[in-house]
């Protein structure tokens, strides 16, 4: 008895606790809430797993497709640098006229390298390539032209820059012509940037659905602990005490969902990793597939925990409010 | 401590619960509300607990005008008032002591606090052993019980307690009336509305008389016979 009176103020009068008790208390509320509302997910095992699943599948389609992206875009610069322009020479062009062309060429400011490659040294590799010896025997003469192996500076290549280079190139005297295969690459270009429009949008679309389940889940919970949230307002619960449970556990859908999205890219990544590199190889590219480093953990961990926080705020800002004892 | 200055609330649906009530709890008094079902004890309790909000006039808490109270600031009133319900308004799917412990979670104590803390307020309403349980698993008498306890365990300058007896046996309505009068003598303003008249015959306290909202009646209840006697006006 006496023990309950302890500490009380001997003219009672409205209490308002001070800065540092509401901070102290505040903070030790935080913790409970923090691990009260993880124990409250345990308790419906089954009903948060499919939340999170939602969360953590809607996560993974766009963060694989993004990291696909990035990386053939990673790739398809990579090709865009070692990009070449080979100059065919015209057919009666001698050696000299041949190095002489190779000067003027040498000379341009925008060229970074240049090298001739003969036309019997292009008829020797095509032998060793092909296994055809002595070619030379049944032909009247070499068919093939002298060639200028032209290799731009690296701001020479975009596209744009490196048609222009084409042109002026073209203009020389012995040029024949000039190649640039350039057009597949302004095609995969185009593609990767549509396929990265559309990832992005999938990507809005499935965050503004996961915000809406989330919101949605957390409605229900709210108005399920509805008679718990009106005795809470009685003895004396503000708002926010009542509000921050769930956002916790918005917040800890996102991180669980976060990362199983992650393990999901990871694993989906390394199912397609060799088919991947099958590819790569026939581009004959070094290819690594990269992003899953912390950073990509980060994003995709930060970008979950944003969507529950998010959808229980909405939720919680709209309900809780709402309920009052009466 | 409460004070009721021409109060009228009407519900929304446009019944009218009280009329132009006026009168004066002080610090450390113990008064009774009594008055048929439907007088509008219940109303007032709400009124000062911040469930309903007056029609017209005024409410004083503490010299705190309700009226002008911000919605931020309602937890902070409430937690000076202890509430015992008519209906219990307890969580079922929590135990006794987590029920009890609500109010001091509330406002953050350490949990040391809070188990010394509920231990005395379980102890005090003779329900100790059954702290573990669930209140699902209570009589009524229990569970109004824990209500109790619930609403002293931080000690509140005013309780509040609506048919706080409605389920208990006479006995034990009368030992939760001696706490009451426990409570009382350490300096906890008290009001209870009930229409048991035998035990607040028993009892010789302040009571308030409601009839159809009006206030009728504010006498000290002299003896156990009935015979009432006016307070002096200047003391309502
Ligand atoms: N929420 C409400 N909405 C509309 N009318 C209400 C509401 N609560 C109470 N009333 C009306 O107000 C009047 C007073 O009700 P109140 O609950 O205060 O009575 P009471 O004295 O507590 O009765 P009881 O002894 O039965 O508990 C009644 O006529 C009742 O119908
Ligand atoms: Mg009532």
């Amino acid at each position: 008895m006496s023990l309950l009176f302890h500490g009380r103020e001997t003219t009672p009068k409205v209490r308002k606790q001070s800065l540092w008790q509401r901070i102290r208390g505040g903070f030790t509320n935080h913790i409970r809430q923090i691990l009260a509302s993880l124990g409250e997910l345990w308790r419906t095992p089954l009903a948060s797993i499919m939340t999170i699943a939602v969360l953590g599948l809607s996560i993974t389609l766009p963060s694989t497709l993004y990291i696909l992206v990035k990386n053939s875009s990673q790739v398809t610069a990579g090709w865009g640098q070692a990009g070449e322009i080979s100059l065919y020479l015209k057919e009666q062009t001698t050696l000299e006229q041949a190095n002489g062309t190779l000067l003027s060429v040498r000379l341009m400011t925008e060229i970074a390298d240049v090298e001739l490659i003969t036309a019997e040294q292009a008829l020797l590799d095509f032998e060793a390539q092909s296994g055809l010896t002595n070619t030379l025997s049944y032909l009247d003469e070499n068919p093939l032209p002298h060639v200028l192996v032209v290799t731009p500076k690296r701001e020479h290549l975009a596209p744009t820059a490196a048609e222009h280079l084409l042109e002026r190139l073209e203009r020389l005297t012995h040029v024949d012509f000039g190649k640039l295969d350039i057009e597949w690459l302004k095609r995969l270009t185009a593609i990767l940037s549509i396929a990265s429009d559309i990832v992005w949008i999938i990507a809005l679309l499935l965050c503004i659905s996961v915000v809406l389940i989330i919101g949605n889940t957390i409605r229900l919970n709210i108005l399920n602990q509805r008679e718990e949230i009106i005795v809470m307002k009685l003895v004396g619960a503000t708002d926010n005490f009542i509000r921050f449970p769930f956002l916790y556990t918005g917040i800890w859908y996102g991180l669980l969902g976060g990362l199983m999205a992650w393990f999901l890219v990871v694993f989906i990544l390394w199912w397609i990793q060799s088919g991947i590199e099958a590819l790569a190889e026939l581009y004959q590219a070094d290819f690594v597939l990269s992003g899953l480093d912390l950073t990509a953990l980060t994003v995709i961990l930060g970008l979950a925990v944003m969507l529950g926080l998010l959808g229980s705020y909405i939720s919680v800002q709209k309900h809780i409010k709402e309920i009052e004892p009466k | 401590m409460i004070k009721f200055a021409n109060v009228s609330k009407t519900y929304s649906g446009g019944q009218i619960a009280l009329q132009k009530v006026n009168f004066e709890v002080k610090a450390g008094e113990m008064a009774f509300l009594t008055g048929h079902s439907g007088a509008g004890k219940s109303t007032i309790l709400k009124l000062i607990s911040l469930m309903e909000r007056p029609s017209v006039g005024e409410v004083f808490i503490n010299g705190h005008d309700l009226n002008q109270l911000r919605r931020k600031d309602i937890p902070y009133v409430r937690r000076d008032i202890g509430m015992i319900f008519q209906s219990h308004q307890l969580l079922m799917d929590r135990t006794v002591f987590d029920n009890v412990a609500l109010p001091l979670v509330i406002e953050g104590y350490s949990r040391k606090h809070i188990v010394r803390r509920v231990s005395a307020a379980l102890e005090l309403v003779g329900l100790r052993n059954k702290q573990e349980l669930s209140p699902k698993t209570l009589s009524g008498g229990e569970q109004q019980r824990v209500g109790i306890a619930r609403a002293i365990v931080n000690n509140p300058p005013l309780l509040l307690a609506d048919e706080p007896t409605g389920n208990l046996d006479p006995k034990l309505s009368l030992e939760i009336f001696h706490l009451f009068e426990q409570l009382n003598n350490r300096g906890m303003s008290i009001f209870i509305a009930t229409h048991d008249l035998g035990l607040i015959a028993r009892m010789k306290h302040r009571t308030l008389t409601l009839n159809q909202g009006r206030m009728i009646e504010d006498a000290l209840q002299e003896d156990m016979f009935g015979v009432t006697t006016k307070l002096p006006g200047d003391m309502r």
